[in-house]
């Protein structure tokens, strides 16, 4: 009987014989102009071919029966996650590390092959837990191994550029309300000489010290008294309000704040003072929420990790040395090459001289379909990361052809509220040579110096072959 | 002589185009050999057997641009010329610039699931290089679409593969070496431009399935569908699945009250799957095999018309004024661009003269056979190599009769009788005692226009005629006198 309604409907061929024909035509030209010339509809496809050496992988992961549901499956699961931030607490607690550990962006890194912005953090978080006296102390013990580095990614923590996280530093706590996944990111320092950038100098040591003493306690009785804090539905508002949530993040830093401000007003624990120094640091910088959001886009890829044959890129990530990726059908491994310069402006007298390769775990919200994905929502930042308006709708419109769906939350009001494209698919990258943009603030290469300027940056292209080849492995 | 050799890096275009550009550089005065190609291997041989030489650095993503010219010296005006040349011809070529517009329209999609996201389309024709062919097959297949593989060298298990998803999602894959469909009225690949009818043709053999569709035609009966399958389909590897598929669609259509299955010799017991299906279906299916005793392609079409209860027609042709006499005692030449109308013209010809027919130097040529299109187009598409064979043959006094097809429609080149005709007329003005026998097989409706391309053959000398297999049997009794045209066998 089933056989019988099955035969049916496998005659029926999508409609083949009964529907007025419309054609998607790949390939030869004088083939889809053949078509055009008799009116009917045609799509043409500007196909290009993917890199010689690639075709039997494609053939063996893109032919794995269970492949597209694979890939549908995980990128639901990242675009239906529903990130709260629910608490902030020291990550010696939350993340239960020990004195002497500390976790850095990107993927794994030995001090060897460390830059110098990442040795600048690593020295000033050397510094603030009294681990050294002074940075060539630190350093030195750095050299010899004193310390122990892991990645922020292996331990469901992300953190902008170097991304260094010690024990005495406070994480925003964050909960996908949907899947159960919890995840983490330390808190904003702020613009010019932070040690995000590598700057260890004593106004960077000191403004940490404040933040582990009053901010972090400040907002962690904020967000207990609010109560859990939806963050796609914030990110979903600042994109249409411009921000694209990774080099753009005023509308959602003015979001976050609205939400937090009554409830600090309110916490009796809060001495008045630290309650007005802690709105009055988050007011004046405008990247306040970039760490929640990364915290959010972390709950929302770490979702869609561990399907067994998905091509979905679940993490990209740099330690300024290697740019690294890892994807839900390949579990923790990571597909590095050399991080690229970004190419942006510079402020001051800086050039590109000066600038650090690529660094940080911010490329998570372009992971989650933010960021450079969204660039054609956040027009007041084209210019600043070099172009212009149409541009950054190109940049988007691009990203459509890499990814697997377009969210259903996150919408561009330029783009008739078109959902911005997420989910890269490592297969489509390799057919396409189309790479993920990022957009990303650049650091200067000496350690201590800080940031240099802001821009795009691409990935490596073999990260992405790399990854295709062990998929084809496990098909 | 003076070669110019440069690589471009990653100035990709499609092979056709490519040979176009080639074809009209090399026809510039001035230019004795040009060609324009991707740096892969089988180019780069192609190149080399040229006489150039390609950089080591030049790989399959860079565009190869090798230019000969005539004379010598260093200041040899001639070859800027021709690198002019090739830059327009490039140019011309070239895609507009992807649109960046902000209310403009978007860069073409750089997929077949991402162009297929686009739109409401229904099957996705895809002619990149086999090896490329299975992931824009299964981003159609994914995205709900049909698929129709105009591409060959597609591995033989990806094509199995590609079957079995269609077939577990409800849909179709025609090919891979699909070279013609024609489904709702649209001609995909190379198809001629056919009245709307109640004949359903499912075709494992691309010109087969033209001539099928153009004697439909001209008896006013006309097509509903016609899917192709792929020249592998009835192998007994894939089994006829896309075969199978096609029957039962075509069944299940109301338009179609008749089927004609026509292929290429087929795998015998994949020919009795197909049988044992055809019988169990509601609609009577006509088989068209050049098999010794079966059916021709014209009988086939004979035959769908008599079950159908329509009159059967006096075929079109245009006999030349010239009044060719027969030639006994020479050979016949047949210059095929379709191979199943080569195929067809043989079995006739087996059938008319015996069994030995290379012994006397009858020879029949597909000059689509991969042998002649390595790193070329089609000969629908660029006629060079059948022209230069002609005027061999011409010059062969143990030739007396020429056989050639003209295959008309969507995707064939635009006017081939313009340098076929001439080409006829210079070789009978060199040979009067040759004649010239021309199939022609497309409608009035084609862009080309069928009976415009008569005339002009006609005129040229040569007898036309629609049905290969009335071409076949006149050129025989050009040959040998003894033989009377349209004997029944």
């Amino acid at each position: 009987m089933s056989d019988h309604r099955d035969m049916h409907r496998a005659h029926r061929l999508g409609g083949l014989l009964s529907r007025e024909p419309g054609v998607v035509a790949t390939g030869v030209e004088v083939l889809a102009s053949a078509l055009a010339d008799q009116a009917v509809p045609v799509e043409a496809v500007d196909w290009r071919p993917p890199p010689p050496g690639t075709e039997s992988a494609l053939a063996a992961v893109l032919g794995d029966p269970g492949h597209a549901e694979a890939n549908a499956r995980a990128v639901q699961r990242m675009v239906t996650a529903r990130p709260h931030l629910v608490d902030v607490r020291p990550a010696r607690d939350v993340l239960g590390l020990e004195p002497g550990t500390f976790l850095h962006a990107g993927p794994p890194l030995e001090w060897d092959r460390a830059s110098g912005p990442m040795r600048g953090a690593l020295v000033g978080a050397m510094l603030l837990e009294g681990l050294a006296e002074t940075p060539r102390g630190a350093e030195r013990r750095l050299e010899r191994g004193a310390a122990v580095f892991e990645p922020c990614h292996h331990h469901a923590a992300v953190g902008p550029m170097a991304g260094v996280v010690s024990p005495s530093m406070w994480m925003l706590v964050v909960e996908d309300a949907e899947h159960g996944g919890t995840s983490y990111c330390s808190l904003n320092e702020g613009l010019g000489k932070v040690l995000r950038y590598g700057a260890y100098g004593p106004e960077v040591i000191e403004r940490l010290a404040w933040m582990g003493e009053v901010l972090g306690p400040a907002l962690r009785e904020a967000v207990r008294r609010h109560g859990p804090i939806d963050l796609m539905a914030l990110i979903a508002q600042a994109l249409q309000m411009g921000d694209e949530l990774h080099n753009r993040n005023r509308a959602a830093t003015s979001l976050l704040l609205r939400e937090l401000a009554p409830a600090l007003a309110a916490a009796e624990e809060v001495p008045r003072a630290r309650a007005a120094e802690a709105l009055r640091f988050a007011a004046g910088n405008d990247h306040f929420f970039l760490n929640a959001g990364m915290a959010a886009a972390k709950a929302c890829a770490d979702a869609a990790r561990g399907v067994p044959g998905s091509s979905l890129v679940v993490a990209m990530a740099r330690n300024g040395t290697d740019f690294g990726i890892q994807v839900s059908g390949t579990g923790d491994r990571w597909f590095t090459g050399p991080a690229g310069v970004p190419d942006g402006l510079y402020l001051g007298g800086y050039g590109p001289d000066d600038a650090n390769p690529d660094i940080g775990d911010s490329a998570i919200t372009e992971t989650a379909g933010m960021g450079g994905f969204a660039l054609a929502a956040a027009p007041a930042i084209v210019r600043f990361v070099g172009g212009e308006v149409p541009d950054a709708v190109a940049a988007t419109q691009r990203m459509y052809e890499i990814t697997l769906a377009e969210h259903p939350v996150l919408q561009i009001p330029l783009l008739s509220f078109r959902g911005t494209p997420v989910g890269v698919d490592v297969a489509r990258v390799v057919r396409t040579g189309i790479l993920p943009v990022i957009d990303t603030g650049i650091a200067g290469r000496e350690a201590g110096t800080g940031q240099v300027g802001a821009g795009l940056v691409e990935p490596p292209a073999n990260v992405f072959t790399d990854a295709l080849h062990a998929l084809a492995e496990t098909a | 002589m003076r070669d110019w050799v440069e690589v471009r890096r990653g100035g990709y275009h499609d092979s056709v185009t490519l040979m176009r550009v080639s074809r009209r550089l090399s026809e510039r005065p001035g230019v004795a050999g040009a060609m324009v190609a991707m740096g892969t291997g089988l180019n780069r041989e192609m190149f080399g057997r040229m006489g150039f030489a390609v950089p080591d650095e030049a790989g399959p993503d860079d565009l190869v641009v090798a230019i000969r010219v005539e004379g010598e010296g260093p200041d040899e005006a001639g070859l800027d010329e021709a690198r002019g040349a090739l830059d327009g011809l490039l140019r011309e070529v070239s895609r507009p610039p992807a649109q960046a517009g902000l209310l403009g329209a978007p860069a073409p999609a750089r997929t077949t699931g991402s162009a297929a996201a686009r739109g409401d389309a229904t099957v996705a024709l895809l002619s990149v290089p086999g090896p490329h062919v299975f992931p824009e097959a299964m981003d159609a297949l994914d995205a709900g679409l049909n698929v129709m593989i105009f591409s060959d060298n597609v591995p033989v298990a990806q094509e199995i593969t590609l079957k079995e998803a269609a077939a577990r999602r409800g849909l179709i894959v025609m090919g891979p070496d699909c070279g013609t469909a024609v489904i709702g009225g649209a001609g995909l690949g190379f198809a001629n431009a056919v009245r709307p009818g109640p004949v359903g043709v499912v075709a494992a053999s691309g010109t087969g399935a033209q001539q099928l569709m153009c004697l439909l035609d001209a008896a006013g009966a006309g097509v509903s569908h016609v899917l192709g399958v792929g020249g592998r389909d009835l192998s007994p590897e894939v089994s006829g699945r896309s075969a199978l598929a096609a029957l039962a669609a075509l069944d299940a259509d109301p338009a179609t009250e008749l089927i004609v299955l026509v292929s290429k010799p087929p795998a015998p017991q994949v020919l009795d799957l197909i049988r044992e299906a055809a019988r169990r279906l509601d609609t009577p299916v006509v088989f068209a095999l050049p098999l010794p005793g079966e059916d021709d392609l014209t009988r086939a079409a004979e035959q769908a018309l008599r079950a159908l209860g329509r009159p059967v027609p006096a075929w079109p042709r245009w006999t030349s004024p010239r009044g060719a006499a027969p030639v006994s005692g020479r050979a016949l030449r047949g210059l095929f661009a379709g191979g199943t109308l080569r195929d067809e013209a043989e079995m006739i010809a087996r059938d008319v003269l015996g069994w030995e027919l290379e012994a006397r130097g009858h020879r029949f040529t597909d000059f689509g056979d991969d042998a002649y299109t390595r790193g070329r187009a089609h000969p629908m598409i660029d006629p060079t190599l059948r022209l230069e064979a002609l005027r061999a043959e011409a010059a062969d006094d143990g030739c007396g009769v020429l056989l050639l097809d003209v295959v008309l429609g969507y995707g064939a080149e635009p006017d081939p009788a313009a340098a076929l005709a001439p080409a006829v007329a210079a070789a009978l003005r060199d040979r009067p005692d040759l004649a010239v026998v021309v199939s022609l097989c497309g409608t009035p409706a084609d862009p080309q226009d069928r009976d415009r391309q008569a005339v002009a053959l006609c005129e040229a000398g040569a007898d036309v005629f629609a049905s290969n297999a009335q071409a076949t049997r006149h050129a025989l009794t050009l040959v040998d006198g003894s033989i009377v045209e349209g004997t029944p066998r």
